[in-house]
């Protein structure tokens, strides 16, 4: 892999992460992120889809009229989600009932769209793959680092596996309770604000 | 008193330019001009110089408080012993209240000083009211781990995320309040709040909302009369059952004049007007909701609405500004809590939420108030 592939992968993880940087993607980052397992199952189906649609609208990118161009890739995009969303029903039922909509809602997704309209237009499918990648490891990353703050503060597990020892619940006799602000959306939308304060604070970006 | 200023000028030297201890000059800041009026004086332009400036104001909210607060000492401890001594119901009271103040002033200071040191600003004086305000919308039982939590909340998301003392949106005691409503559910609101050796009670709020199909009143029955209720001899918040208390320091801060009678005026005009609605509305529809029919005097003294009509809607930093506009903003909290009140049955409580909407929404209250004076102005011009 030579420098430039090197950038455009290493770029979205952090200075131009989707989520903490641009705000995109916010929508579903509140919604899947109670649970650590329906966050990594998000990132994943997001990865596949960012990353075909990238590679097949570069490659179909001289051949799309200008005029219907966003028609083209969505149809790229839509085609892909279903696919994953028939996957996931096949093998893993249960989390994709939990995912609900918001598999669907992948097609809608500003980040896919973005990359596609701002990126795999202009650049070879091989830049457009590692771009995808790169959206797709920094999109994946913040969800489950906000996803390891809610299931831990909120449920106390994670993974479905108990963390926090039961004897220091209150109904066992101990003292701690879970917080429920975790489980609603507030508390990620304040998880994220975090961790952009915190990301800001370092690399001392200044929105004007 | 010339003790002091010696002692504060002595070890002055240390905290500015390369003394010993010159990061932590926030903290010597504070501890000089809270005992003493600083000396400078800004020198030019046309400035109003009053002897009272911010951390005396700050000083008068929280003299305005000691009635409130005494009371509810008092309080927790009658309501664990109806018949014991006065000194005894007190001193039960203050081991119960003692370590909820000096958790949420300890946290609370230790984060000022932290955001002071690093981001090379004087403590904000807000946090001796916000210290005080916490404590005091906290029904005692509350664990001391969660006032931390929520203190920490209300100081650092609440008020110095957006720059401290004055630039906050949102009171920041409410803030911490909210946390703990929403987080902590069980601990704040519902019938294990005010669980005393086993036995339950519910706040009047909760009896009387706790069954439909009937009157808020009949609900309440004869567990809870008016005047106990105004005298504050009822399971709450530490700070918010008396509502004679939060008179007396309603009227210290009127007199003072550092509260503001217009919201407070709007805010109870608000209420009334609202609660009258709702038991018209209530009985035109034969509503089964029993908190449609309670009226407005009741809507007073119960709950936290006195207390957050003083102290909390009145906080001049997320208040409206302008005159006009702190009617509106009155108007809206007084409108608000008895709609969140009435209507909405998963919370009896709704001051806490009706003053964080109200806050919100100031910032647009008084741009709309100053565009409708300069459109007036321009007419006159006009004419």
């Amino acid at each position: 892999m030579d420098k430039k592939a090197k950038a455009i992968i290493s770029d979205p993880m952090v200075d131009n992460n989707p989520i903490t940087k641009q705000i995109l993607g916010i929508c579903s980052a509140l919604a899947i992120t109670v649970k650590m397992e329906q966050a990594v199952v998000m990132s994943l189906a997001l990865a596949f889809v960012l990353v075909c649609s990238n590679v097949i609208i570069s490659l179909l990118r001289k051949g799309i009229p200008g005029k219907i161009r966003i028609i083209v890739q969505l149809t790229v995009i839509a085609s892909l989600v279903i696919l994953i969303d028939e996957i996931l029903k096949a093998y893993l039922y249960d989390i994709s009932k939990q995912l609900s909509v918001f598999v669907g809602l992948i097609i809608t997704n500003c980040i896919i769209m973005g990359r596609a309209e701002a990126f795999a237009m202009q650049n070879n499918y091989k830049d457009a793959m590692y771009d995808g990648l790169g959206n797709a490891i920094g999109y994946g990353s913040v969800l489950i680092i906000v996803a390891t703050f809610r299931e831990l503060l909120g449920s106390g597990t994670l993974f479905n596996y108990a963390v926090m020892p039961a004897s220091i619940y209150l109904e066992n006799g101990g003292w701690y309770v879970n917080n429920g602000l975790m489980l609603l959306a507030p508390g990620a939308f304040i998880i994220l604000g975090l961790i952009i304060w915190v990301q800001r604070t370092y690399t001392h970006y200044i929105e004007n | 008193m010339k003790f002091l200023r010696n002692l504060l000028d002595k070890v002055e030297p240390n905290f500015i330019g390369n003394g010993k201890y010159a990061k932590f000059y926030p903290l010597y800041e504070m501890a000089d001009t809270f005992l003493f009026t600083p000396a400078d004086k800004t020198k030019n332009g046309p400035h109003i110089r009053d002897a009272v400036d911010l951390k005396r104001v700050m000083s008068f909210v929280v003299i305005a408080m000691l009635p409130a607060l005494l009371f509810g000492i008092f309080n927790v401890g009658y309501q664990m012993n109806p018949n014991g001594e006065l000194r005894d119901n007190f001193l039960v009271g203050l081991k119960i209240v003692l370590p909820i103040i000096l958790v949420s002033y300890t946290v609370g200071g230790f984060w000022e000083m932290i955001f002071a040191v690093v981001r090379k600003h004087e403590i904000n004086e807000g946090f001796l009211v916000t210290g005080m305000l916490i404590p005091l919308i906290m029904p005692p039982t509350i664990p001391l781990w969660m006032v931390a939590l929520a203190t920490t909340f209300g100081v650092v998301i609440g008020k110095e995320i957006f720059g401290g003392t004055g630039y906050n949106i949102f009171n920041p005691a409410l803030v911490a309040r909210a946390f703990i409503f929403f987080a902590y559910p069980g601990a704040i609101s519902g019938d294990r709040v005010w669980t005393v050796d086993g036995i339950s009670q519910a706040t009047p709020l909760l009896q009387a909302s706790s069954q439909q199909g009937s009157q808020a009143l009949e609900l309440l029955g004869n567990q809870f009369n008016w005047w106990d209720m105004f005298y504050g001899f009822i399971p709450g918040s530490i700070g918010e059952t008396s509502t004679l208390a939060i008179l007396i320091g309603a009227a210290f801060l009127l007199i003072t004049r550092i509260g503001n009678w217009r919201i407070m005026a709007g805010t109870l005009l608000g209420m009334v007007l609202t609660a009258k609605l709702t038991n018209v509305l209530g009985e035109a529809v034969a509503s089964s909701n029993p908190m449609l029919f309670l009226p407005a005097e009741f809507h007073l003294v119960m709950g936290g609405f006195a207390f957050g009509l003083v102290f909390m809607a009145t906080d001049p930093v997320s208040a409206a500004q302008t005159d006009r506009g702190r009617w509106i903003y009155g108007l809206l909290i007084g409108f608000m809590c008895v709609i969140i009140r009435a209507i909405n049955p998963a919370y009896p409580e709704g001051m806490m939420l009706a003053i964080l909407f109200a806050n919100a929404f100031s910032p647009l209250i008084d741009y709309f108030v100053m565009k409708s004076h300069i459109k007036q102005r321009l007419k006159r011009f006009a004419a």
